[in-house]
């Protein structure tokens, strides 16, 4: 096997720090998008009820719950079966809720474009930092929870880049470079191990199948966590606003409706899950060769399967009546949640054969 | 499971049985309780409780992984131990209440899926349902006008658009031909359902090989001293759990002589000082009493397949050569002695239980350390790292009855020292005994002698032989691909309705629907739009008349439907 070399380590280390650097600016510039934005729409607003007092305000709204498409959308309401998408509904924004169709719109965001540049580049530092390791331990840089937080964060932003090039999803920036924040700050203070080499039991090319597989579709479920829970936020904001209350949170309108963030994460969740089945099938290939056999119900497999199942349901319920909506979000954020529980509480304090990660021992 | 459709039918069904209820009685009540397990919340509520069942098998100790544990579990917790014990939270994945979840979920799977396959097989082998009146209420529509003089008429745009349909891999049926609005009805997509039944099917199946394998299969472990041979036969295994089928005439008399074990330590870097990083165990394998002899090599993660079962490395350690005389000068114990490694260094617990030993029995408790280090402040040697650099043995022995002559099965790795003398110790005036290879000790009170001899390393083996394994593997890629193929596939419906114009011109529209949700299905309309003006040479540019529908996209619609193009 390769041999360590400390040297590249340690540039890496250098890099992991300068891009937990620029994520910090990144994060600060996704949310000064929102509280400009948010500031923006309140002078709009002050400037429309200026001009033609509340009355247009309130026509706005009164509107908006009872023609145009849009209108359909929230009078459906998301306990309703899902209104199925088609380029009917695609509508482009109507200034309550971001267009539906997650399309770049034509306004100009400053910040939020900083914002990207600085993903950008962290991405771009972030990818040399986990190259760096890779070099320096000579083998995949994924073997210890160090190693799993650096390079998951990463993938979790490159997922985000990768969907930012087609989708206008910057309203979920604050919440995606917080979390790779938190993950390389705890990597970097807490699970923090020098490059080495793995354990017999992880040198196997499973390792490089089994757990990238697994890291991307934890990136995936981790957007579709965020987009569930703006649309558990979304769907109250659509109520109220149909039932003619004032809008208070106006940083909303950079989101778009409660339907088509169901939708989108549907879609993603969708492939996050054959991810996650793939998950589940490499690593039984590769417990059968390693343990001797491909089930065991080891602490880890156990919530890999939870997670399944959880995510499982989450489809079955968006087919099934009286599920879809904000039920199925629910579920979305449940499973997620088992992740990260699995990632964490399962990684670090619970015992079994998965128990490598390199924390406290 | 069942789609919206069966829902409804379902749903309605049940106010019917509740006037023929009292007619039907117990069979009205057993339909009424199989529609309940077959609908699709039911089985929903059921996954989801799966979910929350399977969790409490991290949380305890669970018996077939760890079964120290929960002896350890039990005795720590002699209140609660038993009542947990009780509803099998150390057994949860065979414990009745876990086997009902996934059973009625299993039986509310084959009662949605056998219906909707039965469904699906008629849909499949009939044409695709008639053309609608109002094509321009489909969630997609759009228009071609094809111009005068162009010879192509109704019937015959029909036929073209047919063809369209075709090379895009849609299953056509032609109708009205002989009508002046001829249409086309056309559906794709039906792999999607198969799927989905594809996918349920093979969870089943996947269920069945695991119980197959449980069943027809066996394991066993055995700890190969360097120099040891392992036959595969009932007795030379040290734990053997056969499934229910197991005759010991399946056992393949194969023989693994472990040559040697050789281990890799980390030397380089810092952190990880000292940590194994690679176990390579050389065999000399025969497959059969009179068969040649192989050499072969046996890794963690690299199984050796031997007579129908694979041979895994699943541990290792030390067993220190030791001979032991008695007092007459008599050797009473003579041969390597495994030992249990207990942290990174290997520190290796160590028990010797010599019962011919004579007049007295003796037995040592102690441990090995492969690199003995003095901390010079306590006074305590400890072992400082797992390679055997300054190996040494410390022990403290024992005189007395060992136990073993009554029959009563005991645990090799202990001792119970509690009916025994203790004669030297480090506590002791004796002292305790400590070895370095080659050295000898003569215990106190003539008890005899006791010398360290050498050292060998062994390999604990895990021996399997699993049936199930590939229909296993079979089945979850089965699963994998319906899966995909009901996620990712589209299910559609397109008609085309075409018509003479008075002014010669052939007036065409074109509808489309999807079955569940369908994202692209604007892009496939915008497809089937394009394939339509290519076929009959009109040129794209020429105005859509659905504007009326889509008033909002008009901007950017062009860009739009480039971006659903590349979705497909």
């Amino acid at each position: 096997m390769p041999g360590i070399n400390a040297g590249f380590a340690l540039l890496s280390q250098q890099f992991m720090f300068m891009a937990g650097v620029a994520y910090a600016v990144a994060f600060g510039a996704y949310a000064w998008d929102l509280v400009a934005y948010s500031k923006l729409m309140r002078r709009g607003l002050a400037l429309e009820s200026a001009a033609a007092a509340d009355s247009v305000a309130a026509a706005r709204l009164v509107g908006v719950g009872s023609a145009g498409s849009i209108g359909q959308d929230l009078g459906a309401g998301p306990e309703d079966r899902g209104v199925r998408p088609s380029s009917k509904v695609h509508a482009g924004s109507d200034g309550i809720t971001a267009g539906d169709s997650m399309k770049y719109g034509p306004e100009k965001r400053r910040a939020a474009r900083v914002a990207v540049a600085l993903t950008v580049l962290a991405a771009v530092v972030h990818g040399l930092a986990v190259v760096f390791r890779g070099i320096g331990a000579g083998r995949a840089p994924w073997g210890n929870m160090y190693e799993f937080c650096t390079t998951g964060g990463f993938t979790v932003t490159l997922i985000f880049l990768l969907v930012l090039t087609r989708r206008d999803l910057r309203f979920l920036g604050t919440f995606i470079i917080g979390l790779v924040l938190i993950m390389i700050t705890y990597a970097s203070l807490e699970a923090w191990t020098p490059a080495g080499h793995l354990v017999p039991a992880l040198q196997s090319y499973w390792l490089i199948i089994h757990v990238s597989i697994a890291v991307m579709s934890s990136a995936l479920f981790t957007m579709t966590f965020a987009m569930s829970v703006l649309q558990l936020f979304q769907s109250r904001r659509e109520a109220s606003l149909a039932s003619g209350k004032r809008d208070k949170a106006l940083v909303m309108r950079l989101v778009p409706n409660a339907l088509s963030l169901e939708n989108m994460s549907y879609r993603i969740n969708g492939i996050a899950f054959v991810g996650w089945t793939l998950t589940l099938m490499f690593g039984s290939i590769w417990a059968e060769k390693a343990w001797g056999r491909f089930w065991g119900w080891d602490t880890k497999e156990v919530w890999t399967f939870v997670i399944w199942v959880v995510y499982a349901g989450y489809l079955h319920a968006r087919a099934t009546r009286g599920w879809t909506g904000t039920r199925a979000a629910w579920l979305s954020i449940a499973g997620y949640l088992c992740v990260v529980f699995n990632f964490t509480i399962v990684n670090v304090f619970f015992s079994g054969l998965h128990s490598y990660a390199g924390v406290g021992s | 499971m069942r789609n919206d459709s069966v829902q409804d039918v379902q749903s309605k069904k049940p106010a019917k049985d509740d006037i023929a209820l009292p007619r039907l009685g117990f069979l009205g009540m057993l339909r009424w309780a199989w529609r309940q397990l077959t609908s699709m919340r039911t089985a929903l509520f059921l996954l989801l409780l799966l979910a929350v069942a399977a969790v409490p098998g991290s949380l305890f100790p669970q018996r077939p992984s760890n079964p120290s544990n929960v002896t350890q579990y039990l005795a720590d917790h002699p209140t609660s131990g038993p009542i947990l014990d009780w509803f099998k939270l150390f057994d949860v994945y065979s414990s009745p209440w876990f086997a009902a979840i996934y059973l009625l979920l299993f039986t509310s799977l084959v009662g949605c899926v056998l219906p909707r396959a039965k469904i699906h097989w008629k849909a499949m082998r009939s044409a695709p349902p008639r053309t609608p009146k109002r094509l321009s209420r489909l969630a997609e529509y759009g228009t071609v006008e094809i111009p005068a003089g162009s010879g192509v008429d109704a019937a015959q745009a029909v036929k073209d658009a047919a063809a369209v349909l075709k090379a895009r891999r849609y299953r056509v049926d032609v109708r009205d031909l002989d009508t002046d609005r001829p249409s086309v009805g056309a559906e794709i997509g039906f792999l999607k359902e198969v799927g989905n039944l594809v996918f349920h099917i093979s969870i089943l199946g996947v269920l069945a090989s695991v119980a197959y394998s449980g069943l027809a299969g066996y394991s066993g472990q055995r700890i190969v001293v360097e120099g040891e041979t392992f036959v595969n036969t009932l007795v030379g295994y040290d734990t053997f759990t056969p499934g229910a089928y197991f005759n010991s005439d399946r056992l393949s008399p194969y023989s693994v002589q472990l040559d040697k074990l050789a281990v890799t330590y980390d030397r380089e870097s810092p952190g990880h000082y000292g940590q194994p990083i690679d176990f390579t165990a050389s065999l000399t394998t025969k497959s059969g009493p009179d068969a040649p002899a192989k050499k072969q090599v046996l890794k963690v993660n690299d199984p050796v397949a031997l007579g129908g079962t694979n041979i895994y490395l699943v541990g290792n350690g030390y067993a220190p050569v030791v001979t032991v005389k008695d007092s007459k000068g008599n050797i009473a114990f003579q041969g390597p002695v495994v030992t249990i490694p207990t942290d990174g260094a290997y520190t290796s617990l160590m028990v010797i239980k010599v019962p011919d030993a004579k007049p007295n029995q003796l037995g040592f408790v102690g441990f090995f350390l492969p690199t003995a280090l003095l901390d010079k402040t306590t006074g305590v040697t400890y072992g400082s790292d797992p390679d055997p650099i300054n190996p040494q043995l410390n022990l403290n022995a024992y005189t007395g009855d060992l136990g073993l002559d009554n029959g009563i099965p005991r645990n090799v790795y202990t001792l119970d020292t509690s009916k025994l003398k203790q004669i030297n110790g480090r506590d002791m005036k004796a002292g305790g005994i400590v070895l370095a290879p080659g050295q000898s000790y003569s215990l106190p009170e003539h008890n005899g002698t006791i010398s360290f001899d050498g050292i060998k390393r062994y390999a604990a083996l895990d021996i399997r032989h699993d049936p199930g394994q590939n229909f296993v593997l079979i089945f979850a890629v089965l699963a994998l691909a319906g899966l995909m193929a009901s996620l990712f596939m589209n299910r559609r419906r397109v008609w085309i309705r075409t018509g003479n114009h008075p002014d010669g011109r052939t007036m065409v529209e074109f509808g489309l629907l999807a079955r569940g949700e369908d994202h692209r299905l604007a892009g496939e309309s915008a497809a089937i739009d394009k394939a339509l003006h290519a076929k009959w040479l009109v040129p794209v540019d020429t105005p859509v008349q659905d504007g009326k529908q889509t008033p909002t996209i008009q901007p950017d619609a062009g860009q739009r439907v480039t971006v659903s193009s590349k979705d497909q």
